[in-house]
């Protein structure tokens, strides 16, 4: 029984990450736009994230408010680096796989420059404590599971109905999701098709610096070039397997994380199994799951990957 | 609520009337084209303009410039005298301007309600999206105009025709002063047209309306006066009383157009084509096709007459592989289609012109010459061994249909989907004919075509039909089934509700027919 409490454990706080880089790329494919840069921009945001605990606190304890201000810088730089992918793939209409892949180096290359200059070798800072919430904490097994984690991953929970929110309940969420499948018919209500996509990419790539940001803050309390190590991409592939809704993107997110923890899990137990095998675990069920879920295209955001130009005729 | 408080309600909510609209000596040029040459034209208060002209013509083009869709090279546009620059569809909104388009303007995986809270800025409360208020205004504007729409079906599960009643009721709903539509009655039923027509007429008390149409009989029903388009300019510009309907048509083609008539005898063919009992699925997966029977014997063209949406696509789609029959069969010259792949049922000599001939009809990238040999890439003809293709023939069965099916195109190499409507068209019966099927399936076969092209795709229906071919022409038009049908068979929610020869067919029989009742 442990080991299935750690597991979930496990699964509730590293799933968190990967939760946030997932519903930013919804956002962008929503509105059409297919960030392949995700995982340059996460870099980005965990840079920016441990820099300024480190500076202020060279290492040791820092106050509170200094992690909130790494999230809000995080969160810019991250807007920034969509507006800049906005300039190249909606303005200048440029590939987008292509541009995206340009994204990704140029966010883990700058990041890791920076990293070079800015701080040097390997450091580590604080990571954000864990709250534990007052009596819920203490229920048997759930409290451990579910109401033992820091700040960041509650607020990141609670923010999966609020994007649900801001998808389908909201004029903004609305004028995404119609210039991502019908960008002429927006474009004929009089809806700036590219500012909405400006938008979209503003916002959803700030929440992949965020994302970013939680890993060197709150999970590893370091940076490293290679610390996203791929998570990115993953994000990616679950707004696929989620099918551009949130609450199927935390499903995805949940099972991916578990299935990676099964595997760490797996392993420390001692049973000899080869581990590569166990490694491929997640990446095979993401691979199996993907095929055998129905694939309803009617809800998927029709025109992603395609420019819009008004006065190109189709 | 009452016609004058709907009114009052609107009135209240928007700008000022529209006492004059003028557009001059509009300009616009595409890449390799000039779309619109040096245009004029002018709508009073009240007024009713019908712009007529082939596909091609400029006169969507010419109202997308209206819109603020496009800015205009050269020319201005005045309203009440001003001069106005629209720089997107807002501010054509604001003006009071609103636009029922031909292509359909709604986004597929979203609701009808959510479709028209695009445009209904009233309902955008700051963050909160006020779905309720806009879904009362549908249902409102739905009821008083007897527009029935479901305001929470996703598009994607629309018919065309309903689509084309969404795409109505969202502009009505929009509250505009002046009514720009294109081609709005293409599928809607006769009574259906005339309600329209008498509605349209109503609201010049409070609405002007520019009304672009192929179909001459509503233009002289409904319009004052008529600009005629041709090549992007303006050929002709008159009262619309004062010219009869070939007049107007003679003058929109450059040419006479007679459109052909089945006036053959009968071939006394034996029935190749047996549906029993057929059941069929819609995408909603509700019974779309309910026990459906149906005969077609060779050398006749069944003419399929209905809304569209009661099970026609589905119908056609279960006879060609496309869609899983749930009970019933289909028998084409002895052989079971049911549930067979769409190779099978092309094999043993079915042709089809499908609904959408952008999806369904042609690879839109690929070009006219792979296109045309779409169905037959392995074919001995076509390729060595059915892996090596053989470019010189392909290129040569292109060239001679290019000829003979009268395709305009620069050169066979280029995109399919570059063509127009028309052109695209004859692509598909160029490819579907030159097969020699032994049957023939056509479904809305002339869609927003022009008279020109109408009446080529006419002929070669009526040629097949010498030839022996069975034919089952699902249409809308009435005109087209009544012209060319020796037998005209009623399809209401999925069932058969009548057939009738062609000589006792009547506008009004059908039309009461269409419209689900059984005398």
């Amino acid at each position: 029984m442990n080991f299935v409490v750690q597991l979930l454990s496990m699964t509730m706080s590293f799933s968190v990450a990967l939760l946030l880089a997932s519903l930013g790329e919804m956002f962008n494919q929503r509105a059409g736009v297919f960030n392949l840069g995700c995982e340059g921009v996460m870099a980005m945001g965990a840079f920016v994230g441990m820099l300024i605990p480190f500076t202020i606190g060279q290492g040791g304890a820092v106050s509170m408010w200094w992690y909130v201000l790494s999230y809000v810088v995080a969160a810019f730089v991250g807007a920034l680096l969509g507006l800049l992918f906005g300039v190249i793939t909606v303005t200048f209409r440029a590939p987008q796989g292509i541009a995206g892949i340009g994204l990704q180096m140029f966010g883990v290359g700058l990041a890791g420059a920076l990293f070079r200059t800015f701080v040097g070798g390997t450091q580590s800072i604080p990571t954000i404590p864990k709250l534990a919430i007052p009596l819920l904490s203490k229920i048997t097994y759930i409290g451990e599971i579910f109401f033992n984690l820091n700040i960041v991953a509650y607020l990141s929970y609670i923010f999966v109905p609020v994007a649900w929110l801001i998808l389908f309940k909201t004029p903004w969420g609305l004028k995404i999701r119609a210039v991502g499948t019908h960008p002429r018919a927006a474009d004929s209500m009089g809806i700036n098709v590219n500012r909405t996509r400006y938008e979209a990419l503003a916002f959803g790539s700030a929440l992949a610096s965020i994302s970013g940001c939680f890993l060197s803050t709150a999970q590893a309390g370091l940076f490293s070039d290679t610390m996203i190590a791929g998570r990115g991409f993953i994000a990616v592939a679950l707004v696929y397997f989620g099918h551009w809704h949130p609450l199927q993107i935390l499903g995805g997110a949940l099972l991916f994380t578990f299935a990676q923890s099964l595997q760490t899990g797996i392993q420390s137990l001692g049973i000899s199994f080869p581990y590569e095998l166990l490694v491929m675990l997640p990446y095979v069920l993401v691979v199996v799951v993907l095929s055998f879920t129905s694939r309803n295209d009617t809800m998927a955001p029709a025109q992603l990957g395609k420019p819009f130009n008004r006065e190109i005729r189709t | 609520m009452n016609r004058d408080s709907l009114a009052k309600k609107r009135s209240e909510s928007e700008s000022k009337k529209i006492t004059s609209l003028k557009m001059e000596h509009i300009t616009k040029r595409f890449p390799g084209v000039l779309a619109s040459d040096d245009i004029t034209i002018e709508v009073g208060e009240g007024e009713v303009l019908a712009l007529v002209g082939e596909n091609g013509a400029g006169k969507t083009t010419l109202m997308n410039q209206l819109m603020g869709l496009y800015q205009p090279d050269e020319g201005r546009i005045l309203i009440n005298g001003e001069e106005v620059h629209f720089k997107g569809p807002n501010d054509a909104f604001k003006a009071g301007l609103g636009m029922v388009h031909q292509q359909y303007m709604l986004v597929p995986n979203m609701t009808v309600t959510e479709n028209v809270a695009l445009g209904y800025k009233k309902a955008w409360k700051g963050i909160k999206l006020d779905l309720k208020e806009i879904r009362k205004r549908i249902v409102e504007v739905s009821e008083h105009y007897g527009l029935l729409v479901n305001p929470d079906a996703y598009i994607w599960q629309l018919s065309v025709g309903e689509q084309q009643r969404v795409e109505l009721v969202k502009t009505l709903c929009l509250g505009a002063k002046f009514l720009i539509l294109d081609e709005p009655t293409s599928a809607l039923t006769p009574q259906e047209t005339d309600e329209l027509i008498a509605l349209l007429k109503n609201m010049t008390s409070e609405l002007s309306i520019i009304f672009i149409s192929h179909k001459l009989a509503e233009v002289k029903a409904l319009s004052n006066k008529v600009t005629i388009l041709r090549h992007g300019a303006v050929v002709f510009n008159g009262n619309t009383d004062d010219y009869s309907s070939s007049e107007i048509a003679a003058k929109m083609t450059g040419h006479e157009v007679e459109l052909p008539e089945n006036k053959e005898p009968d071939m006394h063919g034996d029935v190749v084509l047996n549906i029993e009992n057929l059941t069929v699925m819609s995408d909603m997966k509700v019974p779309a096709l309910n026990g459906l029977n149906l005969q077609v014997k060779a050398g006749e063209i069944l003419g399929l007459a209905g809304v569209s949406g009661n099970g026609q696509r589905e119908l056609a789609e279960a006879i060609n592989g496309l869609r899983p029959v749930h009970s019933g069969k289909i028998e084409f010259y002895g052989d079971e289609f049911s549930n067979k792949r769409p190779s099978y049922v092309i094999k043993r000599g079915m042709g089809y012109i499908p609904e959408e001939r952008n999806i369904e009809g042609i690879v839109p990238p690929f070009s006219i010459k792979e296109n045309l040999v779409l169905k037959d890439s392995t074919n001995k003809k076509f390729s060595r061994g059915k892996s090596i293709v053989k470019a010189k023939d392909i290129q040569k069965n292109a060239e001679r249909l290019k000829e003979e099916f009268d395709i305009r195109c620069p050169n066979t190499s280029i995109a399919a989907g570059s063509l127009s409507g028309g052109n695209i068209q004859k692509v598909i019966l160029a490819r579907e004919i030159d097969r020699e099927p032994k049957f023939l399936i056509a479904v809305y076969p002339t869609r927003g075509l022009d008279l020109g092209a109408v009446q080529f795709i006419h002929n070669e229906l009526l040629k097949k039909r010498r030839d022996n071919v069975g034919i089952l022409l699902i249409s809308e038009e009435l005109d087209e089934i009544m012209n060319l049908s020796d037998r005209i068979a009623v399809i209401y929610k999925g069932q058969i509700q009548d057939i009738l020869d062609h000589k006792d067919a009547t506008r009004a029989k059908l039309g009461i027919l269409m419209a689900g009742v059984k005398e």
